[in-house]
């Protein structure tokens, strides 16, 4: 470990806090239809947009239309990429759009690409330089990074809205606050960041795949391709499907440390201004700075944990007669699957960013991290990806907690449960335990499938002997379950002899399996959360008393941190203990 | 029911034209002209021929031959590394070593009897190449990225450490003084990224390009 390791993590927590803050602001303004610096800009084609899809925006929702609009546009954006990507080779003309004439994925793994998109998920069976056309990466892939964004921000806006909504049942209207999402949050955040990352080295260019005549004499072919603009979505919107197979390892992706830096900013600036536009949206931002509080100390620890095992390094290297400190000029740690520029802190660091959000892009082999360090995303995933989580979804699924946390201490203290002056009745905290217990279980569920069966075993890669063989099974669905995608890649569930698809299949088991199992935990803790809204819209506020616990204080930051702890390690410790905290408990070899 | 499929129906497409179109496009374009270099992913060109990008790592190697005749392993061509050039990191990607077209992660676990035969190798193969003009270096020694497989499999970058590790051999197969290759190793090595983030890193090509020009190499 080195100063300046410590130091990024610090600095990297300052800066996001400081960016964040502002930009909550900006965001509690924007879903609450106030005027916003850019109105005059984007005024006119969100206007001309609502026209064009024949929304009245005005139109109020209950949380039953609000989510049958969001179901019916997901499963049309499902249908749409399912098309595209099983017919990329009818597009071979113009030519620059497929330059090498890559033919279609076999269906059943792109069942699994489509669903894995769709639920801003970006699990990679695929790999992008060898399967995908350049318009398949565009129209496909890069259309669902902005939709699925939006969907999740959506609906933590509707289910602020019905936490402090005093009159109706109104969530507001689905497609405005939609097109007001792409408007007014993505579109401007991604053009600057596209623009910034291209500055610094990432490609942007539709040309043929490069032919090198190198140094040797050998020769070496380059992927291209539109990277940047696909780059800074997928960052910003928490999506994680990197343009090449090894996302954001690929100096095309994230070519130097600062960019990295970058990246790492624009992964959790949306769910970390999120939370601060809660807080004004309530009326009182100290709520939104308890959740701040919560999310980054578990955060701080997460990263510390990461990035001591790291430095460690491995018993397979230790083993090898590898020394691991530091030396002069050499960062020393485990550096098997990771990258030079980035170094140990910040692969390490950047593994907490993307798997505390539902990102899941890598720019490190996570497969490769110690047992202890690789316990980390492990515990990330665990805890629902309610630390920062995905756009959205990290706050509508802390909010969940919440309640809970609010139920539990209302019991403690032998009063009935009030949040932000409304009562707490059954209805909603069943609701919040079940859209908090379903990912968990579809993920444990997929999991025993997927272990006790050939079929699923099929999937293990040759190298992972022992308690790696169940850590890729079990990292594969955990990750799916909640649309992480991040991935201890030797799982695979595609075949592919060589690029362009010619002969590749897929391994069915692997591909229906996971793609269930990411609709299935995205729809319906969604579904959930928004009868939750729905429970809550109506109901009437009494002003708080002496007795009413606060949920904005120290105290409750450290019954939150407490409900989450225990949730997530009861229902995952027995798992995590059979893969990898046994190996990060031993030196053996397997 | 049939206004929201008529809405989504209508909206995919709209969106799939400007977010999928419009977007893309336009920052390409922008990009090609505001920075046409790295756009293209900053391409070398030596009188005419591409020899490589300067981000992408590329294998400083030769086609191994065995009673006169090239050897091949599972129709890709075995390489061996050429003594003349600091070489790049140990590479997992399929169909050869730093194989651009199709990057890859090894995957090997941090438990795993293959991870440490793997890391064994490299050892042993950068003992072999390096210990003759290193007396005493052990595997103790060598630095980790010499011995550890890159994430992306193009690492274009080395540590400080092992730069100057192999400069012993590039001194001695060049005839220059270690003082003139060491000056070369500082003078292509990226800082840290904005002053604190990351590793510094010596870009392999850059460094071995220049070494040719000083010692009139032509490609």
């Amino acid at each position: 470990m080195t100063f300046l390791g410590w130091l990024t993590i610090v600095l990297f927590a300052v800066i996001l806090t400081a960016v964040a803050i502002p930009f909550g602001g900006y965001l509690a303004s924007v879903y609450t239809g106030k005027r916003v610096f850019l109105t005059p800009i984007f005024g006119g084609p969100e206007r001309f947009l609502y026209k064009v899809l024949r929304v009245d925006p005005h139109r109020e929702q209950d949380w039953k239309a609000y989510a049958k609009s969001l179901i019916i546009f997901s499963l049309a954006g499902w249908l749409l990429l399912y098309l595209i990507l099983r017919t990329q080779e009818w597009f071979y003309v113009p030519h620059a759009l497929n330059p090498l004439g890559f033919e279609a994925a076999p269906w059943n793994v792109t069942f699994n690409t489509a669903s894995s998109f769709m639920t801003n998920t970006n699990w990679q069976y695929y790999s992008g330089e060898t399967t995908l056309s350049y318009l398949s990466q565009m129209i496909g892939l890069t259309v669902q990074n902005w939709l699925s964004a939006g969907v999740g921000i959506v609906v933590a806006v509707a289910l602020i809205r019905g936490i402090i909504g005093r009159t109706g049942k109104s969530l507001g209207n689905f497609w405005q606050d939609l097109v007001r999402t792409i408007l007014y949050v993505l579109a401007p955040l991604s053009v600057i960041a596209a623009i910034v990352l291209v500055s610094q080295g990432v490609i942007a260019n539709f040309s043929h795949y490069l032919t090198v005549h190198t140094v040797t004499g050998l020769t070496q072919t380059i992927g291209m391709g539109p990277v940047a603009s696909q780059e800074a979505i997928k960052m910003l919107g928490t999506n994680g499907g990197g343009f090449f197979n090894t996302n954001s390892a690929h100096p095309f992706e994230n070519p130097t440390a600062f960019t990295n830096f970058f990246e790492m900013l624009l992964v959790l600036i949306i769910p970390a201004a999120l939370v601060f536009a809660y807080g004004r949206m309530t009326g009182n931002r100290r709520q939104g700075y308890a959740i701040y509080g919560t999310m980054m100390v578990m955060f701080l620890g997460a990263a510390a944990v990461a990035y001591i095992a790291e430095a460690h390094g491995s018993p397979a290297q230790h083993a090898a007669g590898l020394h691991t400190h530091v030396l002069t000029g050499s960062t020393g740690g485990n550096l098997e699957g990771k990258e030079q520029r980035f170094g140990i802190a910040g692969s390490a660091l950047f593994d907490v960013v993307t798997t505390v959000t539902s990102c899941g892009a890598v720019n490190s082999a996570i497969e490769s991290f110690t047992g202890i360090g690789g316990a980390v995303p492990f515990a990330n995933l665990s805890a629902s990806e309610v630390i920062f989580g995905g756009v959205g979804t990290g706050l509508y699924s802390i909010l969940l907690y919440v309640l809970l946390a609010v139920f539990i201490g209302g019991l403690m203290v032998g009063r009935t449960p009030e949040w932000l002056g409304k009562k707490l009745e059954a209805r909603e905290i069943k609701l919040a335990g079940l859209g908090i217990l379903i990912t968990p279980l579809a993920a444990l569920f997929c999991t025993a499938l997927a272990t006790a069966s050939h079929a699923g075993r099929e999937s293990i890669s040759k190298a992972a002997t022992g308690p790696q063989g169940f850590s890729e099974s079990f990292y594969a669905y955990l990750s799916q379950a909640n649309n992480n995608g991040s991935a201890f890649a030797g799982y695979t569930g595609f075949i592919q002899p060589s690029a362009g698809n010619v002969g590749s299949h897929g391994v069915t088991f692997a591909d229906l399996l996971g793609g269930f199992d990411m609709v299935f935990a995205r729809y319906a803790p969604i579904l959930f959360a928004l009868a939750v809204a729905g429970a809550l819209a109506g109901k009437r506020v009494t002003p708080a008393g002496l007795g009413t616990m606060r949920t904005d204080n120290p105290t409750f930051v450290v019954l939150l941190i407490g409900v989450i702890l225990l949730v997530g390690a009861l229902t995952f410790f027995p798992a995590l203990l059979l893969g990898p905290i046994v190996q990060g408990l031993t030196t053996h070899l397997y | 029911m049939r206004r929201d499929i008529i809405t989504a129906a209508i909206g995919i497409i709209v969106f799939t034209i400007l977010l999928g179109l419009v977007y893309p496009l336009f920052i390409t374009g922008v990009s090609q002209v505001a920075f046409p270099g790295n756009a293209n992913g900053q391409q070398i060109h030596i009188g005419g021929k591409l020899v490589g990008s300067k981000i992408i790592g590329q294998a400083f190697a030769d086609p191994k031959v065995k009673n006169g005749k090239v050897v091949e392993e599972k129709g890709a061509v075995v390489t061996e590394p050429d003594p003349r050039y600091f070489q790049t990191r140990p590479s997992a990607t399929e169909g050869g070593a730093d194989n651009a077209a199709a990057s890859t992660f090894s995957n090997l676990g941090p438990n795993g009897k293959a991870t440490e035969e793997a890391i064994a190798e490299h050892i042993k193969g950068y003992l072999e190449l390096e210990g003759p003009y290193n007396p005493g270096l052990s595997a103790g020694g060598v630095p980790v990225d010499a011995a550890n497989s890159s994430a992306s499999g193009l690492d274009p970058e080395i540590s400080p450490a092992n730069a100057r590790i192999q400069a012993h051999r590039i001194a001695s197969v060049r005839h220059l003084s270690l003082a003139t290759v060491d000056a070369l190793i500082s003078k292509y090595t990226d800082a840290r990224g904005i002053g604190f983030s990351g590793e510094p890193g010596v870009n392999a090509l850059e460094l071995n390009l220049a070494l040719d020009r000083l010692t009139g190499v032509t490609h």
